[in-house]
């Protein structure tokens, strides 16, 4: 199939790869996906406590060329906005900015839920997890 | 040695057409355009006698007589004619047929048009090795069994199922054996009386003959196997497949057919050797890489690999000058890995991560060299943004997580 060349860009050379010490209490870790339904995403913010702006976001997937592309391109979106700006971004603007086709919706979903269980995460271990935001489940060992 | 990109894989979707064969078509485009049916001049002869020729040279690739071949548009109406013809046919004797379910879909849904139809059909498991038991077959076997289709080598993993103790077993309860031979003819040593089959598809495009021509070799004697013909018209093909003959394919299918039949043994060592260099450099490049399928009994041309913890399509996406198949149906909205995959017990997952390569007549080891070292280098970086890798390395057990399934 023919990807956009933003989906290639992201996929070639992918920003914020890696992993953020998912014990730091400023850290909020999602993982959100399944192996066997082909994609799963981890997606880190590190949010400074004094201003609460996400100073970092880092991503790993395992996915095809547009899940690679749509949790690359939200790390760079998270970094810089407050947890609340963090939580209006939409999987459409995902899918408008990537050019994705219908068949790949699904992983701009996935990066907008990653983004909202990371955000959780870090709410929940800020003790503040009421904020009414909804918690997803997180994967446990 | 430079190498021309892409780099063609993907043998067992399809293969080139040998320049010997293209020659061999050409006159009967345009000098010898006759139909073959044409009883009354010498177009119509020279037309018969090329066709002829080829059935001959497709009979002796297979062991058969010339008179047991049946041209087709392809294996997947050859399929069809055998299965649909055999269950028309022998309707009063019974209504069951056993089959496999890693069979092609050309078999697995002529199956279920025919369950539609009132039919019973029984699609044996396989096992972890990819090969059905030949226990799982006797025990399916009812006093209804009319035919038994199981393929010779499957598409995907290239194993060769047990034919000829399949065909001793059918032979033994009466019952007609079906074979689709489209990967197996040509690639590997296939005689129809040494393996007792009664019905076999071929197709030419796999065997670096053209595309729209296969045949159905149709047993005569021991025992006469009749078919209800498909296709209904001017009485081609001894009355069971209708329809002016194609004969430029006919005339390159032939050709291709006597190629095969010439090259296999030197054909077979040099894939052999390729196979084995490929699979050597993936394993020594990549740690949790499995191979599909038994080893013991495959096409020696096919290799099936899952690089745990990569997606099939992204790795597809990183090696995009190579032509190579995937197990993850991920363009498909239905998300579906490879059914074959599923059913040797592989996890989804690893049937998400799985690649198909097929060696064919023109591959090289500079080739074989370049698809490796690219896959490492892929597979490499894929898993460095792999949170199951990561997972992995961390001592957790995948399989006894709590996934967030969509």
């Amino acid at each position: 199939m023919a990807y956009s060349n933003k989906v290639i860009d992201h996929y070639e050379n992918p920003r914020n790869v890696g992993s953020l010490p998912k014990e730091d209490p400023n850290v909020g870790t999602g993982l959100v996906g399944a192996p066997e339904c082909g994609d799963v995403m981890k997606l880190q913010v590190k949010v400074n406590p004094e201003t609460g702006v996400i100073d970092d976001a880092k991503f790993k997937t395992f996915g095809c060329g547009s899940a690679i592309a749509s949790s690359s391109l939200a790390t760079e979106w998270l970094k810089g906005k407050t947890v609340d700006e963090a939580l209006a971004i939409k999987n459409t603007d995902i899918v408008t900015e990537l050019s994705l086709p219908p068949v790949k919706i699904h992983c701009s979903v996935l990066a907008e839920d990653a983004i909202k269980a990371a955000i959780s995460d870090y709410k929940k271990k800020q003790g503040s997890a009421s904020a009414g935001v909804v918690d997803k489940a997180q994967p446990s060992a | 040695m430079s190498i021309k990109l892409p780099i063609y894989m993907d043998y067992h979707a399809t293969t080139p057409v040998d320049p010997r064969v293209v020659q061999a078509m050409l006159p009967y485009f345009t000098e010898h355009f006759g139909n073959a049916a044409s009883r009354n001049h010498p177009f119509g002869w020279e037309a018969e006698e090329a066709v002829d020729k080829a059935r001959k040279q497709v009979a002796d690739l297979i062991g058969a007589n010339a008179k047991e071949i049946v041209f087709t548009s392809g294996a997947t109406e050859s399929d069809n004619l055998a299965i649909k013809g055999v269950a028309e046919m022998y309707r009063e004797k019974g209504n069951h047929i056993i089959t496999c379910v890693t069979e092609h879909k050309a078999v697995i849904d002529t199956c279920k048009r025919l369950e539609k139809d009132g039919y019973r059909v029984t699609y044996l498991p396989v096992q972890k090795n990819g090969l059905i038991s030949l226990d799982d077959l006797r025990a399916a076997i009812t006093d209804k069994t009319i035919l038994i289709s199981i393929m010779t080598a499957n598409n995907e993993i290239g194993v060769i199922q047990p034919i000829a103790e399949i065909g001793a077993i059918a032979k033994e309860k009466g019952i007609l054996f079906h074979t689709d031979g489209v990967q197996a003819v040509g690639k590997v040593p296939f005689n129809v009386n040494d393996l007792k089959v009664d019905l076999v598809a071929i197709s030419a495009h796999k065997m670096y003959g053209p595309k729209g021509v296969g045949a159905l070799y149709v047993r005569r004697r021991n025992p006469r196997v009749l078919l209800a013909p498909q296709i209904d018209g001017g009485g081609h093909e001894r009355g069971m497949r209708s329809g002016t003959l194609n004969v430029p394919g006919i005339v390159g299918f032939g050709q291709a057919a006597e190629l095969c039949r010439q090259e296999m043994v030197s054909d077979t060592a040099r894939l052999l050797a390729l196979r084995e260099r490929l699979n050597q450099k993936l394993h020594t490049g990549l740690d949790e890489i499995y191979i599909n399928g038994t080893m013991e009994h495959r096409l020696p041309h096919n290799l099936n690999i899952s690089f745990a913890y990569v997606e099939g399509e992204s790795l597809l996406m990183g090696i995009n000058d190579v032509a190579v198949s995937s197990g993850s149906a991920c363009t498909s909205a239905s998300l579906e890995p490879s059914y074959v995959l599923k059913a040797l017990g592989a996890g989804d997952d690893l049937a998400h991560s799985s690649i198909r390569f097929g060696l064919g007549r023109w591959t090289t080891e500079a080739e074989v060299d370049y698809v490796a070292d690219k896959l490492i280098t892929v597979v490499t970086r894929l898993r460095e943004m792999s949170p199951l890798y990561e997972l992995a390395k961390e001592g957790v057990d995948l399989s006894t997580m709590q996934w967030v399934v969509h």
